[in-house]
């Protein structure tokens, strides 16, 4: 905090005054800051609705038949939810957000390598969600194929699917562009002395998923322009009424959606390496393998599309060769766990709110990544396929994987994003709700899947009532949680919070700048002269 | 690796970082049409018979004349960035003209290729189109999709080349500032790079 | 940073020979579809489309002359994208 005082001088990038003041200060803004948080907020705007309609949708499942929507308002709403969650909260969650706020700043760069096309970026993102939410609105109906707009019935609904389709499009664009931004920062902007192999975990993890976005979004992309053209020119792809192949489809979207879920877990990792590192006050363990096993998963992750079309008429010889290549990927993935432990050991462990959201990651992390085992192997899969396992698994690796990252990142970086501190004792105990709430919402679904309950119907047979009451209860706690958690960092900013420079004692770069940092982050360029995490 | 860590301290101007982009982004371009050549292959090894019929309604000289005049095109691009090395200004737009000019004829012989097609009522939603048998609907939704977006990249790739035109002759792009002309040039290769496959796959079935 | 370093400059003449290259090549691969050779006309048309790729790659898009980084890089998306058809091939080859 000493050398705070010699930066006050010059306004941080929250109060910094360009050519435009106020709201257009921010909207022609090229500063990656200024873009990650308008990235931020308008994502927080689109997960609270995602929330919200996921409610209702549990409000609905609380008893059999009819409660409070019909069947096609609920196919509606989970294929909104789905879409919401996935391609406009998950995706770019982390790597948006996080990724450009801090990694130009752990790598010690002023900025990315292309501002303006960092800019361009979040102008696609809002336009493809507001194409996307748009869809619910114009048209003939809200679109109700579910998120992953499966042929046939996506060529054949009469609901809005072009425009929905249209607006993942552009979304993934954006993605793309932001990857493609990424991955030039890092390799054209790291400070004199950093080499690779000293970059911050959670760079490259970026880095690996910069890469998945640019080799996997562009075959969706295409696939979503072949459904539109399918549906608009009148021209065949995948209808089977003029030879075309619908399970064609399935393989070119998974082989993008496959790998979407690296884009979100990734990241999600190399927070939680940051957090894991700096609150035990001990160097990694084992820099290189969490690097190549980085690296591992989003390569490996790209070749196990299959193992989601194990019950749609796939050959029997392209199923093993799936699940053995699914199996393989629990491989890296378990050297980040074990890594993770072993830096614990033998640390010097300070118990702050975002250890424990690390934590509660690497719990909930683990039952969705076993549970992903069940799913990844041949025979249990054909049992528990399309019933609410699934449902209970993807929940716990995308929402408990990605969203406790997101929220541990929160809470990790959020004195250096705003310089104020939030109050510790009301953040955790939003966490121990939200925490107890998310395993009584999902968990109660894995038993439900194995005893058969099928997922996406609005309906649901007697047997199933009681685990379904206790999973709709656990929404509520989980949403009072989210609440808790929200308002006490809303009261931060307000100014309740204490104002701090660095309370974590961090070693990455971002840790050694005043915050909120300057407009270019560093006065000069530092000079980087030892390891990243040199804890001694 | 190391000679990328120590010379930013300009932040505005980085050749290799606009470089890398590009690079970049073919990758990504190269996967885009790569999800089309997943699906043309799956669907021409299940209709093989139904591919070759189809295919005679090509014109294999068309098609090659085509292929020649990009190659073409690639050349003289190649040559118009060396030539903007050598400083040599007047070179450099005369090559540059001939690449928009070989793009022109390529769109100008696709617009007969495409138009003979239509008259004969064959274009995408046609009443004849959707009597077809199914591995035809198939070659031809693939052929008229397929080299349609690679004439929408035709078409970006001559944006950026007369972009790069009129920055050479203002003197904006000039020996040692030029890649935007370097990144137009690697563009119109990668459209050149999918012509070659395009046109062995479907004008070349046996 | 040092341009003049890595700008290496190709001559007029090696890009006419190379364009003459690929066109004999392209004329052969029209040469060799016309004849039968059964199954091996997709292979030998693709080879030869591929050999025009590397050659376009390598001297037009001059990964010859540019740092080691590009080269590597592209090498691994045509891997990794070949790998993908032939991980697709497995479902329908064995259907």
């Amino acid at each position: 905090m000493v050398e705070n005082t010699e930066h006050k001088h010059e306004p941080n990038f929250l109060e910094y005054r360009g050519k435009y003041t106020g709201l257009m200060g921010w909207l022609t803004s090229t500063d990656h800051k200024r873009i990650g948080l308008m990235y931020f907020y308008a994502m927080m705007t689109f997960f609270l609705s995602g929330v919200v309609m996921g409610l209702l949708m549990k409000l609905e499942l609380i008893s059999p038949g009819e409660q409070i929507m019909g069947a096609q308002t609920y196919n509606g709403l989970f294929t909104v939810h789905g879409l919401t969650m996935i391609f406009l909260f998950v995706i770019p969650g982390v790597a948006a957000v996080f990724g450009n706020l801090f990694m130009p700043i752990m790598i010690g760069a002023k900025d990315v390598s292309f501002p303006r096309l960092n800019l361009f970026s979040w102008y696609l993102y809002m336009i493809g969600a507001m194409v996307v939410l748009a869809s619910q609105f114009m048209g003939d109906g809200p679109p109700d194929t579910g998120w992953t707009f499966y042929a046939p019935y996506s060529l054949k609904t009469q609901t809005n699917v072009v425009a929905a389709v249209t607006g993942a499009f552009i979304l993934g664009f954006s993605s793309i562009l932001t990857g493609l931004n990424f991955i030039v920062t890092m390799h054209r902007l790291r400070a004199p002395g950093m080499g690779w192999m000293r970059m911050p975990l959670f760079c490259w993890t970026l880095y690996g998923t910069g890469w998945i976005q640019l080799l996997a979004t562009p075959v969706v992309g295409i696939t979503f322009l072949m459904v539109i053209a399918e549906r608009t020119l009148g021209i065949g792809f995948f209808d089977p009424a003029i030879g075309g192949d619908p399970i064609l489809y399935q393989h070119l979207f998974w082989i993008y959606s496959h790998p979407a879920v690296y884009i979100m877990i990734l990241p999600a990792m190399g927070v939680i390496t940051e957090i894991v590192i700096t609150f035990s006050r001990k160097t990694v363990f084992g820099y290189t393998a969490m690097v190549i096993s980085s690296m591992a998963i989003a390569f490996v992750g790209y070749f196990v599309w299959g193992h989601h079309m194990y019950t749609s008429g796939m050959s029997t010889t392209a199923r093993w060769v799936f699940s053995f290549i699914t199996f393989l990927v629990a491989i890296p993935s378990a050297i980040k766990v074990f890594n993770w432990t072993a830096t614990l050991y033998k640390g010097s462990i300070n118990l702050q709110t975002p250890f424990y959201w690390a934590m509660g990651f690497i719990f909930v992390f683990m039952i969705g990544g076993f549970s992903g085992l069940v799913l990844g192997s041949l025979a249990t899969d054909i049992h528990v396929h399309d019933t609410a396992f699934v449902v209970a698994h993807f929940h716990y690796i995308v929402f408990g994987g990605t969203g406790f990252a997101f929220f541990a990142a929160l809470h990790y970086w959020y004195p250096k994003m705003y310089g104020k501190l939030y109050n510790g004792k009301i953040a955790n105990i939003g966490l121990v709700i939200f925490f107890i709430g998310f395993n009584t919402l999902y968990f109660p679904m894995f038993i439900l899947g194995l005893m058969g309950m099928p997922r996406r119907y609005y309906d649901y047979l007697e047997q199933f009532h009681s685990l379904n009451i206790v999973s709709t209860v656990g929404s509520w706690i989980m949403a009072t949680g989210l609440i808790i958690v929200i308002v006490n960092l809303l009261r931060a900013k307000k100014g309740s919070g204490k104002e701090v420079d660095d309370p974590w004692e961090g070693r990455t770069l971002e840790w050694t700048i005043s915050s909120p940092p300057i407009l270019e982050n560093f006065e000069e360029i530092p000079v980087v002269d030892h390891e990243p995490y040199d804890y001694k | 690796m190391e000679t990328t860590a120590n010379h930013h301290a300009d932040l505005h101007r980085d050749d290799e970082a606009s470089k890398i982009g590009m690079w970049l982004f073919i990758f990504t371009e190269i996967l885009l049409f790569g999800g089309l050549f997943i699906v043309y292959s799956v669907y021409r090894f299940r209709n093989p018979v139904a591919f070759h019929i189809a295919h005679e309604e090509l014109s294999i000289t068309m098609g090659l004349i085509n292929t020649i005049i990009l190659l073409i095109s690639s050349a003289t691009v190649a040559i118009s960035i060396s030539a903007i090395q050598k400083n040599d200004k007047k070179m450099t737009l005369i090559m540059l003209g001939l690449t928009l000019l070989l793009a022109l004829t390529f769109l100008v012989n696709k617009y007969f290729e495409w138009g003979a097609k239509f008259e004969h009522g064959m274009y995408p939603g046609s009443e004849l189109m959707k009597m077809l048998s199914n591995g035809d609907m198939l070659f031809f939704s693939l052929y008229f999709f397929m080299t349609g977006l690679h004439g929408i990249h035709i078409i970006v790739g001559m944006i950026l080349l007369a972009v790069s035109f009129f920055q050479v002759k203002s003197g904006k792009i000039h020996s040692t500032r030029f890649f935007l002309l370097e990144n137009s040039g690697l563009y119109w290769h990668l459209v050149d790079l999918i012509w070659i496959f395009l046109f062995p796959l479907f004008y070349l079935i046996h | 940073m040092s341009e003049d370093k890595h700008h290496h400059i190709v001559e007029y003449k090696n890009h006419i020979l190379v364009l003459l290259l690929l066109i004999s090549l392209t004329v052969i691969t029209v040469a060799i579809t016309s004849v039968e050779l059964g199954p091996y006309n997709t292979a030998a048309a693709m080879l030869i489309a591929s050999i025009k790729v590397a050659i376009v790659l390598m001297y037009f898009m001059h990964l010859r002359f540019d740092q080691k980084i590009y080269r590597f890089m592209a090498t691994i998306v045509i891997l990794i994208f070949m790998a993908v058809i032939v991980v697709t091939f497995f479902d329908y080859l064995y259907r």
